[in-house]
């Protein structure tokens, strides 16, 4: 793995010097992104994302549980990523390793801080029993820029959530409905990945490009066009100026981004 | 467990309107991941699996190894997402079992003395499950390997057989497996007959496993079927894209 990116890295940095990119796109522009929901019918909501060659599936499962004893009105979010060897040669098997434990906390990170599910209106019983959001990322296809292919799928997948409530009716308590509802939800925050290498800056990195980065930068943008999460990676470094390169296009593919997931869960 | 649920009436028609013999809807692609050597999606019934091959390439760490041929090794894993209630994610005993199975099954057919040392990694990832995994993963692996270009002496191929409320049928959906009275899951290599892998649990007279051994072997000839037809497929696909 040492002497492959050195030639991949004269092969991109002198293709970015013209202004071009391996697979034709311009520096800002991402590749075609797919989205499907409701793919797994065990699952209270799911999707599977494609982002060019890259493929996350991502599902939600529900259940009753005891809350955080520091937040007793509210329900619990729970999100893990695995990276199956199925995806890459080289994911391997094994407890999540560091990769991806981040790629779970920026998904999660994302969900919770923007406040995208109302997880106060998930409490059944303030401080005993409340519902418990379970996010599982399961990677198919690694091509690069894992962090917006699983919080998009993530987003996707809870639109389509509906809550079992008539499943668990034995342990819901007496008052409480027990008819199946949707999970409830706010407006959803966009991540978009950029990474650089040498000077270029470029979006939606796809493998080949993300092995021989020197950086990256997620950026979670709102529908005001707030910031609502980053998370900078690698060892590199980036200038003011270049972050905010980064939060500009992150903005502009975000509404992009949102306007296709909002098209695709509403209808 | 029992039960006294009518699993299939007198007339032999199952829950879900099958007649005994009949195998629920099928559904294989062959090719589908761009990472993987091989690859193939499976929808059985209810069941969707997608199975990732990598190899043959060198076995770490090194202990593993064998001088003389590839070792294979299958990894079933089920989704946290793909059953009722949220499983845990990771291997489990249950898992555990199910990989070893498989990856003796498919040791059979690959040419392993082709690749001393090496290993062939078999990816199966349980996405949906509706009873049957297991036999809809190494189905779904016989094509993946086949789609790697893995050297093999057939297509290995599986299917259940069963018996609910006394009747020996094929191809047991969730409430049969759960309230049947025996579960008989085979993989056979097609070509000769010979059988990859065997379990049973449940309660079966020596004539019944005859019976549900047979069914199988009949219904793993049909799976078999299906499964050249997706093989077929991707490749009249690529030599159509190259003739134009």
């Amino acid at each position: 793995m040492t002497i492959v990116p050195i030639i991949k890295r004269d092969y991109i940095t002198n293709l970015g010097a013209q202004g071009k990119r391996i697979d034709g796109r311009s520096f800002d522009q991402y590749r075609t992104i797919e989205i499907e929901t409701k793919v797994v019918n065990k699952a209270e909501g799911s999707a599977r994302v494609k982002i060019g060659n890259t493929q996350v599936l991502v599902g939600i499962k529900m259940g009753l549980g005891e809350p955080f004893p520091d937040t007793p009105n509210m329900g619990v979010l729970s999100t893990a990523a695995e990276l199956v060897p199925l995806a890459s040669p080289d994911f391997e098997s094994g407890p999540p390793r560091e990769d991806a434990i981040e790629l779970a906390r920026v998904v999660d990170r994302g969900v919770r801080e923007s406040k995208v599910v109302d997880v106060e209106k998930l409490v059944v019983t303030p401080g005993e029993l409340v519902w418990l959001v379970f996010i599982d990322i399961h990677v198919l296809d690694y091509d690069g820029n894992l962090f917006d292919a699983a919080s998009l799928g993530a987003l996707a997948a809870l639109s389509t959530t509906i809550v079992p409530a008539k499943r668990f009716e034995e342990q819901l308590p007496e008052g409480y409905q027990k008819e199946d509802f949707p999970l409830p939800m706010s407006e959803p925050p966009i991540s978009c990945t950029a990474v650089k290498i040498n000077d270029f800056v470029l979006f939606d990195p796809c493998f080949d490009e993300e092995v021989i980065a020197d950086v990256r930068l997620t950026v979670a943008t709102d529908h005001n066009g707030d910031i609502r999460a980053m998370q900078k990676g690698l060892s590199g470094s980036f200038s003011k100026d270049e972050i905010q390169k980064v939060i500009k296009g992150a903005l502009d593919n975000g509404k992009e981004i949102r306007k296709k997931l909002i098209e695709i869960t509403s209808s | 467990m029992k039960s006294d649920i009518e699993l299939i009436t007198s007339e032999g028609k199952r829950l879900d309107g099958r007649g005994p013999e009949d195998i629920r809807k099928i559904k294989i692609e062959a090719g589908v991941l761009h990472r993987a050597d091989g690859s193939c999606y499976l929808e059985w019934g209810g069941n969707k699996v997608l199975v990732a091959v990598y190899g043959p390439r060198e076995a770490v760490p090194r202990h593993t190894q064998n001088p003389l041929r590839a070792i294979v090794q299958a990894r079933y894993n089920m989704a946290a997402f793909s059953v009722e209630d949220r499983k845990r994610p990771g291997p489990d005993r249950r898992s555990v079992e199910i990989s070893k199975v498989i990856s003796e099954a498919l040791e059979k057919v690959i040419l392993t003395e082709q690749f001393p040392r090496a290993t062939v990694n078999v990816n199966i990832e349980v996405l949906d499950a509706e009873a049957g995994t297991r036999c809809a993963g190494l189905t779904a692996a016989g094509v993946a390997l086949i789609d790697a270009g893995i050297p093999m002496r057939d297509i290995p191929v599986a299917i259940a057989a069963g018996k609910i409320n006394g009747q020996v049928v094929l191809d047991l959906g969730k409430e049969e497996d759960n309230f049947g009275d025996a579960d008989l899951p085979v993989a056979i290599s097609p070509r000769t007959g010979e059988v990859l892998l065997l379990q049973m649990d449940g309660h079966l007279t020596v004539d019944e496993f005859n019976q549900a051994f047979d069914l199988a072997v009949k219904g793993c000839h049909a799976v078999s079927e299906i499964q050249k037809k997706a093989v077929m497929h991707k490749y009249q696909a690529i030599a159509a894209e190259v003739q134009e």
